[in-house]
């Protein structure tokens, strides 16, 4: 396990000195700061165009930072020639794997704790309100979800050529699921035979990643709490496909050859 | 050939060409200037005519806000979302929904469906009414449909829907010189439009207590209502089908105001020949008529 925290400890340090969540966490600020200096009507107490602003523009920060840290990590370490001599120390392909992943999660964890205490202090500037529980339901979940992509795009690293590729082709898939995801199935009933049941297939197999994302509307329009029993069980279930991602980044690194 | 007369008459053909160049193109400028408030609106220049589809997503969105996220997205049954409600909630324009609006998700269509709407707005109810939260008293969150219904008037200037709606709720929310503003910028973009003016007419005899400007306002709306639906006999105007559904709402709405403006004013006569005029568009012509009958008896008995 220590070789496990070893290795994720690298990664996060990587991602602080990176500069690619400043860019985005500044230009996150600057984007809400300039949109809250809009006069609408005279009135300084309208907020919930602000929150939905800046939580789509959290969700794709998080979706870019998460994507493209995770992409480069095995094929930087092939490309810096770094990957024989780090399986050649008492390191498991497996921990190599699990290091990474945890290093690209808790990393997007920490970025993320950054940017829903700058949405907070935002939301509480007008609101005078923290509703703290909800604002850490959605987070937690939102980190969930980073979860399952940091896992697939770990995968997708091992399986294609190129870091620029996998990025692309995680971006277009999680993109897809977050937009349409949820109405895969009515899109099915539509289709003739055989389309039909290749879309419900695949709307079955697919990580319903748009759970979490939808949430935003409960945050921005100040709903109550979702039960805590749901919450538990959407984590469960996104934690059931980072690790079916997981164990098939494994098996697929066990058989490639690292020279 | 001597120079300074060559010179000279140089001089004198460029004068005439400029000349000539100013009176051709100044009626050209002056035909371009009633467009030029468009033109300089930074979105029609950015997108054009497709600024209007995203008025009308602006628009939507504000529906949403107003419903706190409980909203039909393009594969949900929309029927009873047709005319969006902060729109209708206004009663200056005719609906068109139909069906349960409480009920467009339908039944969970599987476990993934069912376990998802746990995440999501689940309930039907409106920002006045206190949204989310049931709270009466936070009745005053409605002002969170302004921003996009200004975008959408940014988008579309040209659309007298957006400006009644956020003048509707600007005076909902107490702001009566900011609604009379945005009537008043509506139309500037669209001048002689009666709904505006209907709705100018609402503010001036609702909120300033002002029943002369408004019978005057209203009266003006009836002539512009006239003017724009052209020279056909009344009957025709006002016939029931869709083309002329929002033009019959708005003859039959400023009738009635203009009615109950001669009733309080004790002229009998009056209310009762504008009562005719809205029995004619209105959707229960029934009661009109009782209340006709009623206005005679009153007649009869003073």
């Amino acid at each position: 396990m220590n070789n496990v925290f070893a290795v994720s400890g690298i990664v996060i340090k990587e991602l602080y000195r990176r500069k690619d969540f400043y860019v985005l966490f500044i230009l996150t600020i600057v984007i809400c700061l300039v949109m809250a200096s809009v006069n609408i009507y005279n009135d300084n107490q309208i907020i919930r165009y602000l929150k939905e602003l800046c939580l789509l523009l959290i969700w794709v920060s998080s979706l870019v930072i998460a994507i493209t840290t995770t992409a480069r990590q095995i094929p930087a370490e092939r490309e810096q020639r770094t990957l024989l001599p780090l399986l050649a120390k008492p390191l498991s392909r497996t921990q190599l794997i699990f290091g990474k992943f945890l290093g690209c999660w808790l990393a997007c964890g920490l970025m993320l704790i950054c940017f829903y205490v700058f949405f907070g202090a935002l939301a509480a500037s007008r609101e005078h309100a923290w509703p703290l529980l909800n604002y850490f339901q959605a987070a937690f979940l939102h980190w969930m979800t980073l979860g399952v992509v940091i896992a697939f795009t770990l995968l997708g690293s091992l399986v294609f050529a190129a870091p620029s590729s996998n990025s692309t082709i995680c971006f277009v898939i999680v993109a897809a699921i977050l937009c349409v995801g949820r109405y895969l199935d009515v899109v099915a009933l539509s289709r003739p035979e055989p389309v039909r049941s290749i879309i419900w297939a695949v709307y079955y197999a697919i990580p319903h990643l748009e759970i979490p994302f939808e949430m935003r509307n409960l945050i921005v329009h100040d709903w109550p709490l979702v039960d805590w029993k749901f919450i538990a069980l959407d984590a469960l279930y996104l934690l059931a496909y980072t690790a079916a991602f997981l164990v098939a980044a494994c098996l697929v690194f066990r058989r490639k050859a690292v020279n | 050939m001597n120079p300074p007369r060559t010179l000279f008459l140089l001089l004198v053909a460029l004068l005439v060409l400029c000349f000539g160049l100013a009176a051709g193109l100044l009626p050209r400028f002056r035909a371009l200037e009633k467009g030029r408030h468009q033109s300089g609106n930074f979105f029609i220049l950015l997108l054009g005519d497709s600024s209007r589809i995203f008025a009308n997503s602006a628009f939507d969105e504000a529906d949403a806000y107003y419903h706190s996220g409980y909203y039909p997205t393009i594969y949900d049954n929309k029927a009873a979302f047709e005319t969006p409600h902060i729109a209708e909630d206004t009663g200056a324009v005719a609906s068109h929904n139909q069906g349960e609006e409480t009920a467009f998700m339908g039944p969970p269509r599987d476990w993934i469906d069912a376990f998802g709407r746990n995440f999501i707005p689940n309930r039907h109810t409106h920002l006045d009414e206190g949204g989310a939260s049931g709270d009466l008293s936070g009745s005053h969150e409605v002002e969170e449909i302004l921003p996009w219904l200004k975008l959408s008037a940014e988008l579309d200037p040209d659309n007298v829907r957006t400006y009644v709606v956020t003048a509707f709720w600007l005076t909902h929310l107490n702001q009566i010189p900011l609604a009379e503003l945005v009537l008043r910028q509506g139309m500037q973009n669209i001048p002689d439009n009666p709904q505006l003016l209907f709705e100018l007419g609402r503010i001036y005899f609702e909120n300033y207590h002002d029943s002369t400007r408004a019978r005057n306002i209203w009266e003006a709306a009836l002539r512009d209502w006239e003017k724009q639906t052209g020279d056909a006999p009344l009957s025709e105007k006002l016939k029931l089908d869709n083309a002329h559904y929002d033009s019959r709402f708005i003859y039959e709405q400023l009738q009635a105001n203009l009615a109950l403006l001669e009733e309080d004013a004790g002229n009998y006569d009056a209310a009762i020949a504008r009562w005719n005029l809205d029995k004619l568009a209105s959707p229960n012509p029934d009661n009109v008529q009782k209340h006709i009958d009623d206005l005679k008896q009153k007649q009869t008995a003073h």
